[in-house]
């Protein structure tokens, strides 16, 4: 039988900025998205507050202030490499983990004996709790979408310890019938309003739907969330992430954009990022999309445009990335508008290695490659950006970029931004 | 990710031969070739449980740890009596020596010009991991 376990961090941004400021135990805390647009994460204490999650930041700005809530800007380069430490930790402990989020990772439990499953997930949460600092839940099931149910009722009951075990039936139909459809992966709300339809209430009732009209109302998506329910695994773990088939890159501007020499360094930039993820994966590309729109937000004339830019042949390089995204904005910028949020945007990628080469035209890949070989490894000595194409401009002074106003030093990506210890 | 200097790759270097092949004569040495040594790996034995810090201060310098230098700390290490500790002291946070006297745990300075360190009783004291190396770089590399 197969057992998998679901793991994942508890408001996972907040813990990481509790590992290295102890003055943030115990007291509110959350985290904002980018350009400190809304609440992304809360603790306990936060939640306590009234503050949910994706409530807008300019909307509880006043109310943190007055209750000493402490306020972080995202700062992905710390959550991306404690998430990077807690599944080495994982995989320590188990051979197949799939990571399924930043925060969030499946393990396959299937080679341990049942006796031994909550002592290893006890020993995994204490473990990663003690390296890391960050406090974890631990979902135990015959499934995913079991385990991941688990997560939650450990998460939603703390008298179970972080740990919850449904891989017991009779365990299982006690928590089911009494959890309310809402908290099933993969039940949104389209899924539950058609479901509460058909007379479901419980996680219970919905296991025990027939499959085949449910088949007809959400698909065979739908029907998988019933089997997986019954304990039955139609969701495999994936262990080696599937080739990427598109890849965008898109921000919404900290302030608006009213001249075509902003967005046009806007859009090199996002084309430049672009290309470095192509070439991370070997992947090309014959076409870019750029869009750019106005904020419906606004009150001045709104626009939302987009074009395809096609090139002679799949490529990953920069600069032919730039010119032709660049290319695309000159061709459909109109003046008049402000705008709020730019991309650039790619799909049916192809291993470049393999694609077909253009008869006419087409790009001299051995001295581009040369010269992307070079760019990346400058941009991986210095640092991100450190060397980017002329048209995306100089970092510091660009208007546009996405604002971090409140983000904790990146501890452990930069040396000048080390967590610093009093010996005083 | 690409971690500070600590981490620059996470390439292990492999053993060439002394010399290729086609120049005729074997170099004597092959049989013998050995792995340079990584400083990787002699500073860091647990990756995901250790983190480097900056020290600030001068109160640990008689355990060699002198304000600027890098520390390297292991969170999964159980402190040993002398030994160098990150610790919470009711939230404050700071390097102090570990001893054991008896079955009693005292924090110390390292540092015969400061009085003996005291604190609350009823203190909440946390150890956030232990000292298990240091790293002082004279001429500042660049990243």
């Amino acid at each position: 039988m197969t057992t998998l376990a679901l793991v994942d961090g508890n408001a996972f941004y907040c813990s990481c900025e509790r590992v290295f400021d102890p003055r943030l135990k115990a007291v509110p805390v959350i985290v904002l998205s980018n350009n400190d647009g809304c609440a992304i994460a809360r603790t306990s204490e936060a939640k306590a507050l009234g503050i949910k999650m994706g409530d807008p930041w300019f909307k509880i700005r006043d109310r943190c202030q007055a209750q000493g809530v402490r306020v972080f800007s995202s700062n992905y380069a710390l959550y991306g490499s404690m998430s990077t430490r807690m599944n080495a930790i994982y995989r320590s402990f188990v051979p197949d983990v799939e990571i399924y989020s930043i925060d969030e990772s499946f393990l396959d439990l299937t080679g341990f004996s049942r006796r031994n499953l909550p002592e290893l997930a006890r020993d995994l949460r204490s473990t990663v709790l003690r390296w890391t600092g960050v406090p974890t839940c631990v979902g135990i099931g015959p499934t995913k979408t079991l385990a991941k149910l688990a997560n939650h009722l450990a998460k939603a009951n703390p008298a179970l310890g972080g740990v919850c075990d449904l891989s017991d039936e009779d365990e299982r139909a006690h928590w089911l019938g009494w959890t309310k459809l809402e908290e099933v992966w993969g039940i949104g709300p389209a899924s539950q309003a058609k479901l509460r339809a058909l007379g479901c209430d419980t996680v219970a009732d919905v296991r025990d739907m027939d499959p085949r009209p449910v088949r007809k109302a959400m698909t065979v998506v739908g029907e998988r969330i019933i089997y997986e329910l019954r304990g039955i695994s139609c969701i495999g773990l994936e262990t080696v992430a599937p080739t990427r088939k598109g890849c965008a890159v898109t921000r919404m501007f900290a302030a608006r954009v009213e001249d075509l020499a902003t967005l046009e360094q806007a859009i090199a930039s996002h084309a430049a990022r672009l290309g470095e993820k192509l070439r991370r994966e070997a992947l090309g590309t014959d076409h870019v999309t750029v869009f750019f729109h106005t904020s419906e937000h606004d009150r001045s004339p709104q626009r939302s445009v987009s074009t395809v830019v096609t090139l002679p042949e799949a490529t990953n390089d920069t600069l032919a990335l730039v010119k032709a995204a660049t290319w695309g904005v000159r061709r459909v910028w109109k003046d008049g508008h402000r705008y709020s949020k730019a991309g650039v945007i790619t799909v049916d990628l192809v291993p470049l290695a393999a694609s077909q080469r253009a008869l006419i035209g087409g790009f001299d890949r051995e001295r581009g490659a040369a010269l992307m070989t070079a760019l990346d490894t400058c941009n991986r000595r210095w640092g991100r950006g450190a060397v980017v194409p002329a048209t995306a401009g100089f970092a510091p002074k660009r208007t546009w970029s996405t604002k971090f106003e409140m983000r904790s030093p990146r501890y452990l990506t930069r040396v000048d931004e080390l967590p610093v210890v009093s010996a005083a | 990710m690409q971690a500070i200097g600590i981490v620059v790759d996470s390439r292990h270097p492999v053993p060439l031969l002394h010399e290729p092949v086609s120049a005729g004569f074997p170099s004597p040495a092959d049989d013998f070739v050995e792995e340079e040594i990584d400083l990787t790996r002699l500073l860091i034995t647990n990756r995901p449980a250790t983190f480097l810090v900056r020290v600030a201060g001068d109160s640990v310098v008689e355990a060699q740890l002198h304000d600027g230098d890098l520390a390297v700390v292991d969170r999964s290490l159980t402190p040993r009596h002398g030994d160098l500790v990150v610790v919470d002291v009711d939230g404050e946070r700071s390097f102090k020596v570990w001893l054991l006297e008896g079955r009693r745990v005292r924090l110390a300075f390292a540092n015969r010009r400061y009085p003996a360190f005291e604190h609350d009783p009823a203190a909440v004291i946390e150890v956030w991991g232990v000292v298990s190396g240091s790293i002082n770089p004279r001429r500042r590399a660049s990243r």
